[in-house]
């Protein structure tokens, strides 16, 4: 399914010249993957509902310059002028906030995980709601598999931030943690 | 603020939230058990209770430039005499300056991966990306027709690049042995008197023990052997020059965070014992402070003092000694340096440039602020970089924030633009 959706994705990018194509035009493709109510139901692509105009402008602007490099998105963003970034960026702002998955919760491995994020400071920047401010992203509710994919990522150095808050913190954090905090920040409410 | 969509106005408005609500926040099923009435857990030691202090984080710049009629030249305070005009705008993330030996500037980049080239033809100056794709290229530095550039891992160099601005060839790799990190893992780059470059690894993290290729100052030969530490015991450099007359190193040194509000004290250190001094990281912060974790057992006294403190969490960046006709002569044989100002610090400081004075023997005389205003209600509207003096003895200052590079001039000296 997932092959299938990134399919139509390339398609719809390449079917009409970057030039013809606004934002509106482009935001269906978009939402195809990242669902169209702010909460994405595809493996490993992340929910953008009410997501931080900034952090979004500046990871499209990364996608752009392929300064952060992950299929399709890079090839999604070419052609994209700044003002466009900026344009879908206050549109996935105005998406209703994911929610967090239905179903019983471990409540040992949340209290696990509350200490971890304590210790961590996750919501010192990212906010006690995880809502997030300016340049740090909401992360309240995202999905599970694509936190564990993200704080991965910076822990392995394949992911860049665009400042190195990031990598500041993730340093001393094990993968087993990563589990439980993606666990965790994935149904907090 | 109409400069940019997404300003840091926004971050200070937000409603504060209290610490202790953030446990309320958790599903009902998932609190931790603890008596009715009970007061949460104490945080772990340094962590500041205060909402403010809380909501602090490092403060990205707007992703891109400023357009030119929304530079805050109006902002900025010189003293009399002085004047500020912009040299070049839509430099975006305009970080270290080197002046070429034919009059071109070069700009280095921090969040984005470019080295610009800004030519200046009878004041009517255009900007060259001349490297793209580079990783963190932060550290510039320019001899005898050759750039070199200090990515994250390595140093590379343009020969005769100014020759070829329009067809640059891509930088060939001099040197690469440094680790790879993040957490301070750019580089500030110069050479010194002996024809070497002197380049920083900073400390991978803003508080630990660094692995021993770590927190140190390397001195290189040009094609890039005989790397030699020259000093150790630094957190993170990004700005040094050599005293014009005793060629003694002179460096800016950003100190931890999360200590408190107004320590420690960021630091102007010079370097009289290369291979033998350690500036005391992670074991002593400013000069005058044991690390409450890591200073135990130690005392400030084993290392190299500071010959001046710069401010707390102020992020002092680029310095350079002045040596032009331009200002008056006070001015000669100070140190201009730029604050990027602070992030860690609920009531901000820096986003300013200083003028350090010294005496006769290197040792700081005074020091006093040249150019402030870039912080504005405890916002920044700007943040300096790095400092170039040019032929007329006028000095330029990169700005990250707003991508720009500035010009000050004194007198006369500014009517020739």
């Amino acid at each position: 399914m997932r092959r299938l959706i990134l399919a139509l994705a390339a398609a719809g990018v390449t079917a009409l010249p970057a030039a013809a194509q606004n934002v509106q035009q482009r935001l269906p493709v978009c939402l195809a993957c990242h669902g169209s109510n702010g909460q994405s139901q595809t493996d490993g692509v992340p929910s953008l509902g009410a997501q931080q105009p900034f952090y979004t402008t500046v990871q499209l602007l990364m996608f752009r310059e392929r300064m952060r490099v992950a299929d399709p998105m890079n090839e999604m963003a070419k052609g994209l002028s700044d003002d466009d970034l900026r344009s879908f960026a206050d549109i996935i702002a105005k998406l209703p906030a994911p929610k967090p998955p239905e179903g019983p919760v471990d409540d040992a491995r949340m209290t696990r995980a509350r200490a971890l994020v304590d210790q961590n400071r996750c919501n010192f920047c990212h906010t006690p709601n995880f809502a997030g401010q300016d340049n740090v992203p909401r992360i309240a509710d995202q999905r599970e598999d694509y936190l564990v994919k993200a704080l991965r990522g910076y822990k392995d150095n394949s992911r860049h931030g665009y400042d190195t808050a990031m990598a500041d913190v993730i340093a001393p954090i094990t993968d087993e943690q990563i589990l439980d905090l993606a666990y965790y920040i994935a149904r907090v409410r | 603020m109409s400069i940019r969509p997404y300003s840091l106005v926004g971050f200070i408005h937000v409603v504060a939230i209290a610490f202790g609500l953030s446990l309320a926040l958790l599903p009902a099923k998932a609190q931790i058990p603890s008596p009715p009435g009970a007061t949460p857990s104490p945080p772990t030691p340094n962590l500041p209770t205060s909402p403010e202090a809380q909501k602090l984080h490092g403060i990205a710049a707007p992703p891109f430039p400023a357009a030119p009629d929304k530079l805050p030249l109006a902002q900025l305070k010189l003293p009399p005499g002085f004047k500020i005009e912009v040299y070049a705008s839509g430099v975006t993330n305009a970080r270290s300056l080197r002046l070429g030996d034919k009059g071109t500037l070069f700009v280095g980049n921090l969040v984005r991966d470019k080295v610009y080239a800004i030519v200046d033809r009878n004041g009517k100056r255009e900007v060259k990306v001349i490297a793209s794709g580079l990783d963190r290229p932060n550290g510039l530095a320019f001899k005898d027709g050759t750039l070199y550039i200090a990515e994250g891992t390595k140093i590379s160099k343009l020969e005769n690049i100014e020759d070829n601005l329009d067809n640059p060839p891509k930088p060939v790799a001099i040197y690469s042995d440094f680790p790879n990190h993040v957490s301070h893992g750019w580089k500030f780059l110069t050479i010194g008197p002996d024809n070497r470059l002197y380049v920083n690894v900073g400390a991978p993290c803003n508080i630990c023990i660094p692995p021993p290729e770590n927190a140190q100052l390397r001195s290189i030969a040009l094609d890039g052997s005989d790397a030699k530490v020259v000093a150790r015991g630094i957190r993170q450099v990004v700005g040094m020059d050599f005293h014009p007359d005793s060629k003694v190193l002179y460096f800016t040194e950003n100190q931890r965070d999360w200590l408190s509000e107004d320590a420690p004290q960021d630091k102007l250190n010079r370097l009289l014992h290369p291979g033998a001094d350690n500036f005391g990281y992670p074991y002593c912060h400013g000069g005058d402070i044991e690390d409450p974790i890591f200073g135990w057992g130690h005392s400030c006294d084993e290392f190299t003092k500071p010959v001046a403190q710069l401010g707390p969490h102020s992020a002092p960046l680029g310095m350079r000694f002045y040596t032009g006709q331009m200002f008056p002569a006070k001015y000669r044989g100070a140190i201009f340096l730029a604050r990027h100002g602070s992030w860690n610090k609920t009531n901000k400081i820096g986003g300013d440039l200083v003028v350090v004075y010294l005496n006769e023997d290197g040792t700081v005389k005074a020091q006093e602020p040249f150019m402030t205003g870039f912080l504005q209600n405890n916002n920044y509207i700007g943040r300096p970089v790095d400092l170039q003096q040019m032929p007329d003895g006028s000095l330029l200052v990169s700005d990250d924030y707003d991508g720009a590079v500035y010009r000050i001039s004194y007198g006369n000296g500014g009517a020739t633009q």
